[in-house]
């Protein structure tokens, strides 16, 4: 009897503790990263969970095809630049938004017309505020006027600027300072799918919106519903995955990554990614450690640290290393640049000559991944340069890099995923708060490939500012990220370098 | 009693005033929460523009001072990063965590006072080394790599337990035992050697010699006295679960207030994480306040005191 009453127990426990049917067999793909998603608006939260789902519930103008590196029509048909600064768009006719409301030229107009009004608090404002205005040409014709050239338009009209229906912001809650809480308005687009629930910090669930139209950029989509969950730790992410919890993940460390490849019971890809990794020299001595304004100095900081090693053992087979500041796959990104190879003898050389014979001890800033730090800090140690780090959170480090506090630091640039140069060397060297070397030369030739939208003028100008910024050793460039997915093998997924998984064109096998 | 009571509750609102005064500051130094809100690529002038638009440009003794006048009406604002108001958040997610730590508690205590008991009445037997084993393993083992072992164990391997989440009561099982069993031992060596002291008091001979039966005397008369210090220590663990579930409730994708504060303090989220310090503060002076209640109750001579 005790023994029969255990086992239905034992029974009731497995019946009612797994967890539901998940994946292929329920049509919803499980996906899960380590931050949690409340707010669903892709102007008020910038993070990069909200831009991958502002991709399924959201279409902009265009779209980028990151295989082809051309813009393709979505909510727009055609498009035509008008000089440099006013570009008209034809807009495609019968699509409907989430709430049933039809699509034409005023959405446009209403959308890009609060997004760039720097008073209604847009988040991700930097994206929208080259955007002068949006005039209604007719119901489905619009321009948008630019206040100056601006290289990253159309990049940022293909990622970043999701259209809304018109008015969709008037009736926002306020919040508790009385002010207009337009994070708060429910989520309504004209994307592939359509949130369906949010329970704030645990999931936010999707579903296919049937009416979505055909024949945009972005396909017709497979799966029927789309589940994000929130699961801070890895390994925790790792076990749901291969008990068939979640159906994707990303970001695995290395070593996980390769023995779950090994084991076969999933899929798991290493992708090249925007993201790329850079030292920041304090050139002008701010920092009160002077040692880097020597460039002898910067120069055996180059020759001292083996990117190769670091990019192979440490980020991943997609990674390489890079000479320039900007990622190889982005727009006016060349290699052609001085080159500063790895050389320990070279280095322990130049610091002879600049005066350190025996090194010197400096303090090293980082945010990000621990271990790629170390192992710059290892390899500056046998050249007898002694680093003592600064770990710090992301946005403390900031503060101190604007304040010029650090002698050197680490630092990661994603480009927000704009495969331009525009979207990373012109914001580090123009001569903004980010400039670490304020210098004319790099500032006037990236002035000139900002101001036209000409390619070849384009990338003569930038390919100069890159020659000088390597040359004088602003920055050591060092490698590109990658990121380890992991996913179902049932799921057909192809991940792509700018980071947003294309869920609404993944498939099951 | 009833002055001691007051005064010690008198103080611990001092504590928590002064824990919450700390925090607002310190939590400045975490980061600028403007840097944290706007996107990568934002300008010193974009920051700029959010810290005045949310009121971060100004002294901190003033944002303390007006935060702390509001929280006393209960608006403790709104949260950065979830747009919801903090009281709300904190209110959702609170019942999670209190279940958590209410399972936990029970577990310890359904397994330490038992053990603790056995221990003392047969001191030196196999089951009081193996009691003690089990103190040592538990005092020794980090509570993130046992739950990472249930996990592999219950979840993977067999099958048994849901991973995360809390979509049924199972899914509190395995979280419940990595933080229950975290304050086991301190509370079966506690219960242990409480007992020895009072099963060789002379009350407990005079009941003896009475003739009062052996399961009166040690549940009836020993283990009343002996639980004691247990009470307050399981009330101090209790708070001290509550906040400290942050690894439990991350590792399991636990949706409560510890997971809540871990999230909150890497967003740069303040006034998140201002309001869940001083939430916490107030548990530990109320979960305090209650040991002493139950205390009083089950020694009368404390009422007295």
């Amino acid at each position: 009897m005790v023994l029969k009453k255990f086992a239905l127990a034992a029974v009731l426990l497995a019946t009612t503790a797994m967890p539901g049917l998940a994946g292929k067999a329920d049509d919803t793909l499980n996906w899960a990263t380590d931050r949690e998603v409340s707010v669903v608006d892709p102007y008020y939260n910038t993070a990069r969970e909200l831009l991958i789902m502002g991709h399924m519930g959201w279409d902009g103008l265009i779209l980028l095809n990151p295989d082809s590196g051309d813009y393709e029509p979505l909510l727009a048909t055609s498009w035509e630049w008008k000089g440099n600064t006013a570009v008209e768009f034809d807009l495609r006719e019968g699509v409907k938004f989430h709430d049933g409301s039809d699509f034409d030229a005023d959405d446009v107009v209403y959308t890009v017309n609060f997004i760039s009004n720097e008073d209604n608090g847009v988040l991700t404002f930097s994206q929208a505020s080259w955007m002068k205005e949006a005039i209604k040409l007719d119901k489905y014709k619009v321009r948008i006027e630019l206040h100056e050239p601006y290289p990253n338009s159309m990049a940022y009209l293909s990622n970043e600027i999701s259209i809304v229906p018109e008015g969709h912001y008037d009736d926002a809650p306020k919040g508790p300072d009385g002010k207009p809480d337009y994070g708060a308005v429910a989520p309504v687009g004209a994307g592939p799918y359509k949130m369906t629930e949010l329970k704030s910090g645990e999931y936010v669930l999707w579903e296919r919106f049937e009416d979505y139209y055909e024949g945009g950029a972005k396909g017709t989509p497979q799966i029927g519903k789309i589940k994000f969950r929130a699961i801070k730790e890895n390994n925790t992410q790792i076990a749901e995955l291969l008990t068939g919890g979640l159906d994707w993940i990303w970001d695995v460390p290395k070593e996980q990554a390769l023995r779950m490849a090994d084991s076969g019971q999933v899929q798991v890809v290493n992708a090249k990614t925007l993201r790329i990794s850079y030292l920041s020299f304090d050139v002008d001595g701010s920092s009160g450690q002077d040692f880097f304004t020597n460039k002898l100095v910067r120069q055996a900081v180059a020759h001292a640290i083996n990117r190769e090693a670091i990019a192979e053992n440490l980020v991943g087979p997609a990674s390489v290393v890079i000479n320039s500041a900007c990622h190889p796959e982005q727009f006016g990104c060349t290699d052609d640049v001085p080159k500063w190879d790895y050389d320990p003898e070279k280095s322990k050389a130049l610091l002879a000559e600049a005066g350190y014979p025996d090194g010197f001890t400096f303090d090293l800033y980082a945010y990000r991944e621990r271990e790629f730090t170390e192992a710059v800090i290892g390899d500056l140690a046998n050249v007898g340069i002694r680093a003592n780090l600064n770990y710090l959170q992301y946005s403390k480090l900031v503060e101190l890099v604007w304040e010029g506090v650090p002698p050197l630091h680490h630092m990661t640039w994603g480009s927000s995923s704009i495969p331009d140069v525009a979207a990373i060397t012109s914001h580090f060297f123009s001569g903004g708060q980010d400039d670490p070397a304020m210098d004319p030369r790099t500032a006037e030739a990236l002035k000139r490939g900002d101001t036209t939208i000409d390619p070849k003028e384009r990338e003569a100008a930038y390919a100069e500012a890159l020659s000088i910024i390597s040359g004088e050793l602003y920055w050591l460039p060092m490698f590109t990220y990658t990121k380890y997915y992991a996913f179902s093998n049932d799921l057909d997924f192809v991940p792509t370098s700018d980071e947003i998984p294309r869920f609404y064109s993944a498939k099951w096998k | 009693m009833l002055r001691f009571l007051i005064r010690r509750l008198g103080l611990a609102i001092l504590v928590a005033l002064s824990v919450s005064a700390i925090t607002f500051s310190m939590t400045y130094l975490a980061g600028d929460p403007a840097i944290a809100m706007t996107s990568e690529n934002a300008s010193e002038a974009e920051v700029q523009r959010i810290r005045e638009f949310y009121g971060f440009d100004r002294p901190v003794l003033v944002q303390y001072v007006s935060w702390l006048t509001k929280a006393a009406t209960g608006d403790f604002g709104q949260s950065l990063y979830l747009k919801q108001p903090v009281g709300d958040v904190i209110f959702d997610r609170l019942p999670t965590t209190m279940m958590l730590g209410a399972f936990a508690l029970m577990f310890a205590l359904a397994l330490s006072i038992p053990l603790g008991v056995v221990a003392a009445v047969r001191p030196n037997s196999l089951i009081d080394r193996l009691a003690l084993l089990l103190a040592v393993v538990g005092q020794a083992m980090p509570s993130f790599w046992f739950a990472l072992t249930m996990i592999l164990w219950f979840g993977i391997n067999w099958r048994l337990l849901p991973i995360s989440g809390t979509d049924s009561w199972a899914n509190f099982i395995m979280p419940a035992v990595a933080l229950g069993y975290y304050i086991t031992p301190g509370v079966m060596r506690l219960t242990r050697a409480g007992m020895l002291e009072v099963l060789r008091s002379d009350y407990i001979r005079t009941a003896r010699a009475k003739g009062v039966s052996s399961s009166s005397v040690l549940f009836k008369h020993a283990l009343r006295n002996a639980i004691i210090p247990v009470v307050s220590l399981a009330a101090v663990q209790f708070g001290f679960m509550l906040g400290g579930s942050i690894v439990i409730e991350t590792i399991f994708a636990i949706n409560g207030l510890g997971y809540l504060a871990w999230e909150s303090i890497q967003r740069a989220d303040l006034p998140m994480m201002q309001a869940i310090v001083l939430v916490l503060s107030i548990f530990y002076i109320l979960l305090t306040f209650l040991a002493d209640v139950i205390n009083a109750w089950l020694d009368p001579r404390i009422r007295s005191a």
